[in-house]
């Protein structure tokens, strides 16, 4: 579904990814990991496309397209789904309102007929339900005024409305209390489906409890430095990233 | 987004005609002028007043009231505030004030000749659909002539009059005598008195004592002629406990010269009546390059004589090279209310100056104003305001928001809100905010599938829900389509 070869990404002067290699599979759920500032977020916004990164070597594909090409929307329609670290707000457009607009311009890119007020309705509110969240969300300005906690489901109830090939999960456990953060969870593993493939940014291994990730990625100074199964997430929560650190200045001197 | 007045127009075959001229503003095309019945020579003189007056078959004393303004006219500067560059270069001297585009108006819509049918088909505004579909009352005026008012005989049964002003003045005296210039007085401005002098036609609205009129009543109003100015008036009186709600729409074809619009709209609402005023300006606003445009400067007041009357504006402004317009209220009533919700977008090189006068005198009064304001391209907009307060007007409240959005980094956008505060019982609330589209918005909306235009539009009608929400449903529908084809590739 998506292949990342040799990806290097700079922001101005700055390179933060340094060569990334990474394959995922349909139906795959990858989290990456690794410390502040090692470009977990700047991989999320470039697989969607945000402009302020420049990609001055290697290719992504997607779907055996290329997604480099692609401008954002058309990404977004093709399957690409970022739920946000920080979901903006959109003063006086209600979540139904927003999603009725991004659900019928998908449909009519596609050549599909839109979908009525009614339709449309009914098609968020059987999500609402299958996500265990309240109704209200709809009907409240995009965001505006709402909690950390809302805010996150917000983008989860997005994400199962528009149903994305590929989910890219920008460190949505942060600001989550428990409680929040299950539903988030839940909301997901709903969504896991063998066509389906998520990746998962995170700074806790909390959040891969709920969500059984298939493999695990340490991304460190703009690298994967090291891949695994679940067990890693288990080891880097109980020992930090600081072996890794020696491995890595072993392996570079080696 | 479905574009119905898009459809329409593509059914009624106007495509091809459309094709030949810029396709950004689509009421561009115009009619064949030499099927005017009369065009007066250019120029403002004694003569042409006395002309338009006599072609009207007046009465002595409409004509004593032209004349009257025509002196205040000719004796009055020009206004200084806001941006005069432009005005100064309006040639009084050079404009046709009186063109009638058919001999009568059409008692009868067979009677309307083809080209002038034609038109309102263009406009997707065909009279009769509007008549079935939505049982909207309408008066319509081209240049200077009202054509046709429709659902006259159905109002009358309620005894609402509803009818051009040229025949208010030969079949209603008494009520024009006693209403005319008392809100807007000939004295008022600059644009009153030329108004007033000239005014070809227009609409004139009266719902008797505790009648609620029982369908929208419309004014379209449509300058064809070139070098014409258009000068129409509007008077809407509501007794006791009476209430209406009124629309105006208005476009002009695409000229290279400007062309001039300077209307007066009086409103008289007595105790407990309640009148709704809504419209959605769409003059030309000129090319990209500022070329050409109307110049429209308009005088809209509302006087809450009686007691908890209530009057409120609603406009949407995107048309127009220039705009000076500030649509208000005066409450003398106790307990009246006014309300001003208004959204301008202004785009390349136009000028809006636009907001409200809310002159409290009444106790207990109450005014509301939301002003929306949205600069693009080199444009600049003005929101311009006035709360008085008056010494006797106890307990008056006010509250007003004034919001702008900047979209790029070339246009301007102002607030100029004055404060005239003599009761100290008076309570005023002023908000303000500047804003521009976030770049953060249109990412998210666009990562979520949305085209940089899509969600443009999107963000821009959610900015301006709160005006929306007001106008009347097919004319917020309409809005919303004007505003998106109004700001098309102002960004990127």
């Amino acid at each position: 579904m998506l292949v990342i070869k040799d990806l290097h990404v700079s922001a101005g002067e700055l390179e933060i990814l340094k060569g990334i290699d990474l394959v995922i599979n349909p139906g795959e759920v990858h989290a990456i990991m690794g410390p502040n500032g090692s470009g977990k977020s700047t991989l999320a916004h470039v697989l969607a496309g945000k402009e302020d990164y420049e990609v001055t070597r290697g290719s992504i594909e997607f779907m055996g397209e290329d997604l480099l090409d692609m401008e954002i929307d058309e990404r977004a329609r093709a399957g690409i789904f970022q739920a946000f670290q920080y979901p903006v707000e959109i003063p006086g457009v209600s979540t139904a309102q927003f999603l009725k607009s991004v659900v019928n311009s998908i449909r009519t890119e596609k050549g599909e007929e839109e979908l009525n007020a009614m339709e449309m309705l009914k098609l968020m509110r059987k999500k609402v339900k299958e996500l265990g969240m309240n109704e209200a969300l709809l009907k409240r300005s995009l965001n505006e005024g709402f909690s950390g906690g809302e805010k996150k489901k917000n983008e989860i109830l997005q994400m199962a409305v528009l149903e994305p090939k590929l989910a890219v999960l920008d460190e949505t456990d942060s600001g989550l209390d428990i409680d929040a953060l299950r539903i988030v969870a839940e909301g997901v593993n709903t969504l896991r489906s063998a066509e389906r493939s998520f990746i998962v940014v995170t700074h806790y291994q909390r959040l891969l409890d709920y969500i059984v990730p298939d493999f695990v990625h340490v991304l460190y100074q703009g690298k994967i430095a090291k891949s695994g199964d679940k067990n890693l997430a288990l080891k880097l929560e109980d020992e930090g990233y600081d072996w890794l650190k020696d491995e890595i200045s072993v392996s570079s001197i080696a | 987004m479905a574009v119905n007045l898009d459809q329409k127009l593509e059914k009624q075959k106007t495509i091809d005609q459309l094709k030949d001229i810029e396709q950004d503003y689509k009421y561009g095309f115009h009619d064949p002028e030499d099927e005017y019945a009369f065009k007066s020579e250019k120029g403002l003189t004694e003569e042409i007043v006395r002309k338009i007056s006599e072609m009207k078959e007046e009465p002595e004393w409409m004509l004593d009231f032209r004349l009257k303004a025509l002196d205040i006219f000719q004796k009055k500067p020009m206004p200084t505030w806001g941006n005069t560059e432009y005005l100064n270069q309006i040639d009084f001297a050079n404009i046709h004030y009186f063109v009638r585009s058919s001999e009568k108006q059409g008692r009868d819509w067979d009677e309307v000749p083809t080209y002038i049918r034609e038109t309102f088909d263009k406009l997707g505004i065909s009279l009769l659909e509007q008549k079935r579909m939505m049982g909207v009352a309408v008066d319509a005026v081209i240049d200077s002539v009202s054509v046709k008012t429709t659902f006259k005989k159905q109002l009358s049964e309620l005894g609402i009059i509803f009818c051009s002003f040229s025949e208010a003045v030969q079949d209603h005296p008494e009520l024009i005598k006693k209403y005319l210039g008392s809100v807007v007085p000939y004295t008022d401005n600059f644009f009153a008195a030329l108004n007033s002098a000239v005014f070809s036609d227009g609409s004139f609205c009266y719902i008797p004592k505790g009648v609620k009129c029982p369908m929208e009543l419309s004014t379209y109003f449509r300058i064809n002629t070139a070098g014409t100015g258009q000068f129409e008036r509007t008077l809407i009186v509501a007794e006791e406990k009476s209430t209406v709600s009124y629309l105006e729409g208005c476009t002009a074809p695409m000229r290279d010269e400007n062309q001039l619009h300077a209307a007066v709209v009086e409103i008289v609402a007595m105790d407990d009546a309640f009148v709704k005023y809504s419209t959605v300006q769409n003059w030309y606003p000129g090319n990209k390059e500022g070329k050409g445009g109307v110049y429209n400067f308009v005088t809209k007041r509302g006087m809450c004589r009686g007691v908890n009357s209530k009057i409120s504006w609603t406009q949407v402004e995107t048309g127009s090279a220039i705009t000076w317009k500030y649509p208000s209220c005066i409450l003398k009533g106790d307990g009246s209310v006014g309300e001003f919700y208004s959204i301008a977008v202004t785009n390349n090189f136009q000028q809006a100056d636009t907001g409200t006068k809310m002159i409290h005198i009444g106790k207990n009064t109450r005014s509301t104003i939301i002003s929306k304001g949205i600069s693009a391209g080199k444009s600049h907009n003005s929101y311009r305001g006035l709360v008085k307060v008056g010494k006797k007007a106890e307990n008056a409240r006010n509250f007003s928001q004034c919001d702008s959005l900047l979209m790029g980094d070339k246009c301007g956008a102002h607030t100029f809100p004055y404060l005239e505060i003599e009761n100290k019982s008076a309570q005023v609330e002023h908000e303000a905010t500047t804003s521009k589209i976030g770049e953060d918005q249109l990412y998210y909306c666009q990562q979520r599938g949305l085209s940089e235009e899509d969600a443009i539009n999107l963000i821009v009608n959610g900015y301006c829900k709160e005006v929306f929400n007001e106008l009347p449903m097919e004319f917020a529908v309409e809005a919303q389509k004007l505003l998106a084809v109004s700001l098309e590739g102002s960004v990127g």
